[in-house]
């Protein structure tokens, strides 16, 4: 029995924390879910080659050279090195040793060493990263909502991603020495380090014992710390390494100027406008009154919420948005934090068993002024890595301000009159609007 | 009057029984406002010089809701829209050219589902058009050796991906086209847009129309070059404050080829 105990632990510990991860992510699709209905499922050719393009290309990443360079090495370096990760998985249950090793035969060293010199590159490349986060300070990652937890979080990340590929390394070179220096069958010939062969010396008059401890213990520390790592994803801005696939797939696919028209408002515009329609006539039974615009993340759409889970935070927007630019409040970037930390607040309130409480996203986190302060123009919307769509979420909240609450700045309140009753947002004379061509004929 | 028989309204051509090939929405600014009637003067020049068969709406035109919609009105938007869309689908109209981003983006992209379906075009498109069919052709070399740098307007550019159109009729000036460090799709908005044209910014610290001139006046042009009345406005504004007036000029597109037409 105590033969598999490994093996049983490992099940217990690999079943515990995916079960868990599991259970969060349902609350995630839970909490996305709250959000109102997006009919984004037409034009899945078009979908999938935007998710190809963007998501797995990486197309827009690749604008900023340097870090579109660097993120590219790590975002690639993830995914390779994971395929490893299916090997361990296996090991673990089976408690085999590299047990794809003969299987794959030559193959399997080629495999091995670019997982080698990936993690090599991974490790240099957050190097670069944690350096223009802390010692450059690359002036987005030092906005006001880069504070406390936001923070952290983004460095958190980095140094894991260094102890994983540390233990990693350290696993593969105590593993290295047992094949050359150990006769013990477990550890049989295979693979092709051309890293951590140079990592050797430190294992100089190790007895076999003390190696082999050393190359379970990092085994263990580096499959149970990317375990550990998946769960962190729920509570990280990390998330986006999953969600960066459905954002693309499901992002706007329409031109960037366009901005949805309201169906509620079009068929009380057409009431309104029809001389036919009874003014008295009772709605039908089945429409129940919707808010116009959103004050809180369940009047947002599903894919509104689901961008707000998949920013990562890397202020790209917030660095081209000419309000944020020019010291106005307004921070694309927050706005998209914001959303998350309410609806998250919301979820933690359900997890509970309780009903959602006053705070709304509006007032209690996203201020008018901020709202106010956009000019509509689309950088952000442009300048997202993974097609989120901060626009869309202030264009809504500024519905529910004009026609929910009457709370335009006063100054557009006189514009909307003029447009009402000049059809011009200046009050002139609709008669005078061909003056030019008066003037052109004197 | 031998004006309406150069530039008819709609209802003018209707009564005679005729229609137009394409509409020229002119736009509020375009109306009403001083320094954007010049652009609308300029270029329904060239069309007339280019032996376009058009007309305008005249009194029949109304906002096209785009600052309410941005307002976060969108009752007002479709009010105006719907009221519009009758007018445009009573004359049967099927081409619009306008020389307003904002117009052109909501007549192209909000109006269809509301009923309104146009082909659309911003003027600088069909400028393009008509300097490739020969019916426009730029003559002498008026701008020759001037430094033109180009502000990009957000909705035609980002809204709408157009970038190439308005620099195409610029590079037949013969003039230097200077691009500024943030353009096309990274290009900075002048400030207007989202109906910041009809209030006071939030406080900060700059006017962004102050980062934009900064920036085009970093490419040492003698004409920045716009395509938008509010981008316009937006950036004499910002030369004027930086006390550039007597060497800068800011001019629409249409203004630039009708000088070149020597009309």
């Amino acid at each position: 029995m105590s033969a598999y105990l490994p093996n049983i632990v490992f099940a217990i510990l690999f079943f515990s924390l995916i079960g868990l991860f599991t259970l969060n992510v349902r609350r995630i699709i839970r909490n996305i879910n709250l959000g109102k209905a997006a009919h984004r499922s037409d034009q899945s050719k078009k979908r999938w080659l935007h998710m190809a393009n963007i998501a797995l290309g990486q197309s827009k990443m690749v604008r900023k050279p340097l870090s579109g360079l660097l993120h590219v090495i790590v975002y690639v370096g993830f995914v390779v090195i994971n395929i490893e990760l299916l090997e361990i998985i296996i090991d673990g249950f089976l408690g085999t040793h590299r047990i794809f090793a003969p299987v794959l035969g030559s193959a399997y060293n080629v495999l091995i060493f670019i997982f080698e010199v990936f993690a090599l590159l991974v490790l240099v490349s957050v190097f670069f990263f944690w350096t223009r986060r802390n010692i450059m300070r690359v002036k987005r990652f030092w906005k006001p909502e880069m504070k406390g937890w936001a923070k952290w979080d983004a460095d958190i990340i980095l140094y894991a991603e260094v102890v994983l590929m540390t233990l990693f390394l350290t696993m593969n070179a105590a593993d290295y020495w047992l094949q050359t220096f150990a006769q013990n069958p477990h550890y049989v010939q295979a693979g092709s380090f051309p890293v951590s062969k140079y990592l050797l010396p430190i294992f100089d008059g190790f007895s076999t014992q003390t190696v082999i401890a050393i190359e379970r213990t990092t085994w263990w520390l580096h499959i149970g710390g990317i375990l550990l790592f998946l769960n962190y994803l729920y509570y990280s801005k990390h998330l986006h390494i999953i969600l960066a696939f459905p954002n693309t797939y499901f992002a706007n696919l329409e031109p960037q100027g366009k901005l949805p028209n309201m169906p509620a408002v079009t068929k009380e515009v057409k009431l309104m406008l029809d001389s036919n329609a009874d003014p008295y006539a009772t709605p039908p039974a089945d429409e129940t009154p919707s808010t116009f615009g959103a004050s809180d993340v369940t009047d947002l759409n599903w894919v509104q919420l689901m961008n707000a889970y998949s920013c990562t935070e890397c202020g790209r927007c917030t660095s081209e948005c000419p309000a944020n630019q020019t010291g106005k409040q307004l921070s694309p970037r927050k706005i998209m934090m914001d959303t998350r930390d309410r609806l998250t607040e919301v979820g933690k309130l359900l997890n509970k068993g309780n009903q959602i409480n006053q705070n709304t996203l509006l007032d209690n986190y996203i201020s008018r002024e901020e709202l106010w302060a956009c000019t509509s123009c689309n950088a952000c919307v442009e300048a997202c890595p993974i097609a989120i769509d901060p626009l869309s979420i202030i264009m809504d909240m500024r519905r529910y301000l004009v026609m929910e609450q009457s709370a335009a700045p006063s100054e557009l309140n006189v514009m909307m009159t003029n447009v009402e009753n000049n059809g011009a947002p200046w009050p002139f004379n609709q008669q005078d609007r061909l003056a030019w061509r008066e003037e052109l004929n004197t | 009057m031998e004006h309406t028989t150069n530039i008819p309204t709609l209802s003018e051509l209707a009564a005679l029984g005729k229609q137009p090939e394409v509409l020229f929405w002119v736009g509020c600014a375009g109306s009403f406002d001083e320094r954007a009637k010049k652009i609308t003067k300029a270029f329904a020049q060239l069309l007339l010089k280019a032996e376009v068969s058009f007309a305008v709406l005249g009194p029949e035109e109304s906002c096209t809701g785009d600052p309410a919609k941005r307002a976060g009105n969108e009752f007002l938007f479709q009010m105006q829209a719907m009221t519009n869309i009758e007018v445009l689908n009573g004359y049967e109209v099927k081409k619009i050219v306008t020389t307003c981003p904002h117009c052109f983006n909501t007549l192209k992209n909000e109006y269809p589902g509301l009923g309104g379906s146009y082909e659309v075009m911003h003027h600088t498109q069909f400028l393009k058009k008509l300097l490739e069919e020969g019916r426009l052709n730029v003559e002498g070399g008026v701008f020759e050796g001037k430094r033109i740098t180009f502000h990009d307007p957000c909705y035609l550019g980002r809204a709408n991906n157009e970038y190439e159109a308005p620099r195409e009729v610029l590079s037949k000036l013969e003039a230097e086209l200077i691009e500024m460090k943030s353009c096309k799709a990274k290009g900075l908005c002048c400030g207007a847009g989202g109906t910041q044209m009809f209030k006071e910014a939030e406080s900060g610290n700059k006017e962004i129309n102050i980062s934009r001139t900064e920036q085009a006046l970093e490419t040492k042009p003698d004409i920045i070059a716009a395509a938008c009345p509010f981008c316009n406005t937006m950036m004499t504004d910002g030369v004027k404050n930086k006390e550039k007036e007597g060497k800068i000029v800011v001019m629409d597109i249409a203004e630039l080829l009708q000088q070149a037409q020597d009309l």
